[in-house]
């Protein structure tokens, strides 16, 4: 059975619409959703799975999504932290949503959890010491 | 009671009783104020953020036949030659000819601790006395004469809290503020910060003497912008921007931990500065000083997306209210984060600590004190000179 990991972006105008029921109901996908952060208004994220189905019918449901004007991007992305080169000035905390970087006592050292990450590459560009890379 | 020289005696036989300006706080709960004032001789503090006000002067020497350096570049990036025949000001913020915002003077210099050379390249009119007019060559910090950090703004008293109320992300040099009170960013080391632990600048003055960037240095002048008519709070702390030092030290001792350059995005290039300062306890009322704590000290909240001198504020709020992740404004919960490294801090006011315990750091009295009042004045924009 085909699995696929995707990273949907969604556009503020389009995070009002039940775009993952036609995914269910007219690609007959499973969607698994790891990460999500929709507010109605603003740009959404959204770290889904599919699976269920053929690779033909998951790639028919991404084009349905680019269609509908959803930005899908790969999960074989991941945020690379140089940690011996870090500072732990928590510049990159100060951008990250679902806080994934984090910065607290007792110690005041930066903490990363993958697990929290959504790959959305705001850090990359916040560090001040320009460590935080993006692997593909 | 205790006079500098005490101080330095018991210094000299290893005696001195030292903590850093965190641990202060938990000796004067157990102890109280009087007692702690009679044992502990000194209190280390320190902070490690950006600090755009620095900058390097050089002196290259002299090459055969010799130049009168007019314009100097080191690895493109443009130094200040207008002194005399090879010397230069290299300043942090200066960006690269070629690489723009990815690479600037602090980059330069942080080069130049690592230890490796860099590229000099000078340009000149030619005189008799200087005839050679272009010359390029690799220089390194044990090529050159002197090479002395000169940072004529670090270590600012308290700093904004930094906001954006606009609908779109702004780039500051407070980092990237996020729209809607997306979040609060801050940058002292609070508790920890050496002018709010002197908050009247009566031990921390002109010729005290310093941790700077891993070296020794010195506290030269006053820093530009030396605000200490700031409001204050009824325990005498500034509660936004206020005093500034500037600073001096050899570059030769420095270390890349306590120097590194950095980029705020959209912004420009920075140096993040390493300096811990001692402070003497004289009394029982300098202990009171060194012993506030967050709870106490308060930091003023700004918009930075109105592009003005004066931004509009949301009042005050405590660095222990900053350190707990989140403040509220307007009723809405702001997440907070720091932009000066604490944990780097703390290592600079231990290893003070350190070189006052084991006797390599003596305390020095200012020579002169830093100005108790004087005001910023802004620029104004004049059509014509009178």
């Amino acid at each position: 059975m085909a699995k696929k990991k995707v990273v949907l972006t969604f556009p503020p105008e389009l995070t009002e619409t039940p775009l993952t029921y036609h995914l269910v109901k007219d690609f007959d996908l499973a969607i698994n959703i790891l990460k999500a952060k929709i507010t109605p208004g603003e740009e959404g994220k959204l770290v889904v799975e599919l699976s269920n189905g053929a690779e033909e019918k998951i790639l028919a449901g991404i084009d349905f999504l680019k269609k509908q004007g959803v930005f899908v991007e790969p999960v074989s992305k991941e945020i690379l932290l140089d940690e011996g080169e870090c500072i732990h000035c928590g510049s990159c905390t100060a951008v990250c949503h679902p806080k994934a970087l984090s910065i607290t006592p007792p110690d005041w050292k930066l903490n990363f959890d993958k697990d929290l990450c959504i790959v959305c590459e705001s850090c990359v560009k916040a560090c001040p010491m320009q460590i935080i890379k993006v692997s593909f | 009671m205790k006079t500098y020289a005490e101080i330095n005696e018991k210094i000299k036989q290893g005696k001195a009783v030292v903590f850093t300006a965190e641990e202060i706080i938990d000796v004067v709960k157990e102890k109280g104020y009087a007692a702690a004032a009679r044992e502990v001789d000194v209190v280390t503090t320190a902070t490690f953020g950006p600090m755009c006000s620095s900058g390097a002067f050089l002196n290259f020497g002299h090459s055969d036949p010799p130049i009168r350096m007019a314009k100097v570049w080191l690895n493109d990036v443009p130094a200040y030659a207008g002194i005399a025949a090879v010397d230069a000001y290299i300043g942090a913020t200066e960006l690269s000819e070629t690489k723009g915002m990815s690479y600037g003077g602090a980059h330069v210099i942080e080069a130049l601790v690592r230890g490796e050379r860099v590229e000099l390249k000078a340009t000149s009119y030619g005189t008799d006395c200087y005839p050679r007019k272009e010359i390029r060559t690799f220089a390194g910090l044990n090529d050159i004469n002197q090479a002395y950090l000169f940072n004529p703004r670090n270590v600012y008293q308290n700093y904004s809290v930094a906001v954006n109320t606009s609908n779109r992300t702004i780039y500051t040099y407070m980092g990237a503020l996020l729209p809607n009170l997306g979040n609060a960013t801050y940058s002292t080391a609070g508790e920890l910060s050496p002018l709010l632990n002197d908050p009247y600048y009566r031990t921390i003055g002109i010729g005290t003497r310093i941790f700077l960037g891993g070296g020794t240095g010195y506290v030269a002048w006053e820093g530009t912008q030396h605000n200490p008519n700031q409001n204050r709070d009824i325990n005498g702390i500034p509660i936004a921007s206020a005093g500034t030092l500037a600073l001096i030290g050899d570059l030769k001792q420095m270390k890349r931990e306590f120097l590194r350059a950095a980029i705020f995005d959209r912004y420009g290039v920075t140096m993040y500065v390493g300096v811990g300062i001692p402070i003497p306890i004289l009394d029982e009322e300098m202990l009171k000083q060194t012993a506030v704590s967050n709870r106490d000290i308060k930091a003023t909240i700004f918009d930075y997306s109105v592009p003005k001198r004066s931004k509009p504020n949301f009042g005050q709020v405590s660095y222990a209210e900053l350190r707990s992740g989140a403040i509220t404004i307007n009723g809405k919960e702001v997440p907070t984060a720091p932009l000066s490294s604490l944990n780097q801090a703390r290592k600079i006011a231990q290893i003070l600590k350190e070189w006052i315990s084991v006797g390599q750091f003596s305390l020095t009295e200012p020579v002169q004190s830093l100005p108790a009042e004087s005001k910023v004045k802004p620029l104004e924009i004049r059509e014509q000179e009178v």
